[in-house]
């Protein structure tokens, strides 16, 4: 098996170790013909806005695209969420996004870095107990279509700490999706030693997951 | 482990337990998504906003760049917090911005705006020719310049998050970025091979606390990511230093001193992309029109680079 990592910008080298350690192969993509014969792709975590010129100044963009429009499995991390995602609030008007799963989120949602965060996550299906989660300028789901299915949501709670409030946050905010084959994670899986997320992944390209 | 979840659960209810904010992992996160990106020096919203069309990963704000400091003279000191609030309105991107060296009230008024980084910098006048900021002190994290390891290492144990190779700021010229680039890899790649009698030889040496020196001795990096400042001007200067191992580039007068700055950010973003790529570089590298005049650093009366202790 081998997984691209697109590697235009951002924390390649985490996603490429994550992967390592599986045991399964990575290649960074940066040009179209990187593309060929891969069985997945990581879209990592970075600069949305960034990303989103250097694929169109890279020709990855519609190559890029048409891969993941015939159904090439995607994980994708905080900018790699926004790239996947539906529908962009607080986005540029030119900013790429491929509309793969049915998700309208906000860029920098929770606030500026002062608000990042990290906490503990209970994901649906996962054995081993919680993941400890990384949210850096994170994107906050702020819709979830039918053919969603949330993995893990923030309570309340954790999203505002100092809301004690009833408020338009009531409801757990999604943090881990997926639509059949893609999936997306608003933290970064791998910027912390635990690799249940990308064997997930993994484990979604091999059809073997429950 | 009692509360862990059963593989027959489908639906996340929610959770979210032992939220914190501030930790080194997640200012240090920060750091690792910039990774790749060119970080621009911008004065007021208007560049800011030419920074982020171009595909700048970042935006450093400050009251004048380096290369007008040095034309101008007088104390450089951070920006007024309305220009920062205007850059902060005018993008999306992270907004980085200046305090200096040991000012410390300066940062406070930097986190009390929300700055995402806080760049404790030599560009600017330093306020303590003895002591660096107490940066584990605040929340948001701080970036600082090394002109070699041994400064590296300090400007970590004092709690950076990010540290980016000196150079000579303001000069276009990019021998000093070079040189520090080297001296901290070089260094590095040394003490990997040092036994432990001698990392403690290199402890003393580069007067840096032994933890740090192990770390990197095993690691072979900075524990923390390593970024090039300092002349660079063009795209191929983008291209050497990361080449050299930089993770990611900041400019600050080489694209506002030159003819096109719109047209010369964006080349300098394509080419520390593709930095291993010397048809992209070439590609993006043509018809540019004139880089910023440059300065040979000889002929320098202030060295920027040797503020910070």
């Amino acid at each position: 098996m081998e997984i691209g990592i697109l590697a235009l910008q951002g924390d390649v080298s985490e996603h490429a170790a994550a992967l390592a350690d599986l045991g399964v192969g990575a290649r960074p993509v940066r040009r179209p013909d990187q593309l060929a014969g891969l069985d997945g792709i990581i879209l990592p975590g970075g600069e949305s806005t960034t990303v989103s010129m250097l694929l169109e100044s890279s020709e990855l963009a519609e190559p890029l695209g048409k891969e993941l429009a015939a159904g090439l499995p995607v994980f994708g991390t905080c900018a790699g969420m926004i790239l996947l995602a539906d529908r962009i609030a607080d986005g540029r008007p030119d900013q790429r996004h491929y509309g793969l799963i049915d998700l309208a989120v906000r860029r920098n949602g929770y606030g500026r870095q002062t608000q990042s965060f990290e906490c503990d996550l209970e994901v649906a299906g996962l054995e081993g107990g919680p993941v400890h989660a990384v949210f850096i300028r994170a994107p906050r789901v702020e819709e979830v279509g039918p053919a969603v299915e949330v993995l893990a949501a923030l309570v309340p709670s954790a999203v505002d700490p100092g809301a004690g409030r009833a408020g338009p946050d009531l409801d757990p905010v999604p943090v881990l999706c997926r639509q059949e084959g893609v999936l997306v994670a608003a933290f970064h899986p791998e910027l912390t030693a635990d690799r249940r997320l990308h064997r997930m992944f993994v484990s979604m390209i091999e059809g073997t997951e429950h | 482990m009692d509360d862990a979840p059963t593989a027959t659960e489908t639906t996340a209810t929610g959770s979210g337990s032992g939220r914190v904010t501030g930790t080194f992992t997640v200012k240090r996160g920060l750091a690792d998504m910039l990774r790749g990106g060119v970080i621009m020096d911008v004065v007021n919203a208007e560049q800011a906003k030419v920074a982020e069309d171009a595909g700048a990963v970042a935006v450093m704000a400050l009251e004048r760049v380096p290369s007008d400091i040095r034309a101008q003279g007088g104390v450089a000191r951070m920006s007024d917090p309305a220009l920062i609030e205007g850059i902060q309105e005018a993008v999306t991107v992270p907004v980085m911005a200046k305090a200096r060296i040991g000012h410390f009230a300066e940062a406070q008024i930097l986190q009390a705006l929300e700055v995402d980084y806080i760049d404790e910098s030599e560009v600017l006048t330093p306020a303590d020719e003895a002591h660096h900021i107490d940066k584990w002190a605040f929340q948001v994290p701080f970036v600082c310049g090394a002109t070699n390891l041994g400064e590296a290492l300090r400007r970590i144990s004092e709690g950076a998050c990010l540290i980016r190779s000196k150079g000579e700021a303001g000069t276009g010229n990019v021998v000093e970025a070079v040189r520090h680039l080297r001296s901290i890899l070089g260094d590095i790649r040394q003490l990997t091979q040092a036994d432990e009698p001698e990392r403690y030889r290199w402890a003393k040496e580069l007067s840096a606390p032994i933890e740090l020196v192990r770390e990197v001795a095993s690691s072979g990096r900075l524990p923390v990511p390593l970024f090039c400042a300092g002349g660079l001007a063009t795209p191929a200067d983008a291209a050497l230093v990361m080449q050299l191992g930089a993770e990611a580039v900041f400019v600050g007068s080489g694209i506002f001193k030159s003819d096109d700055p719109a047209r010369r950010a964006r080349a300098i973003v394509e080419a520390t992309a593709h930095f291993e790529d010397a048809q992209i570089v070439a590609k993006v590298s043509r018809g540019l029109g004139p880089a910023m005049a440059g300065l040979e650093i000889g002929t320098l009366e202030t060295r920027l680079a040797d503020r910070g202790w």
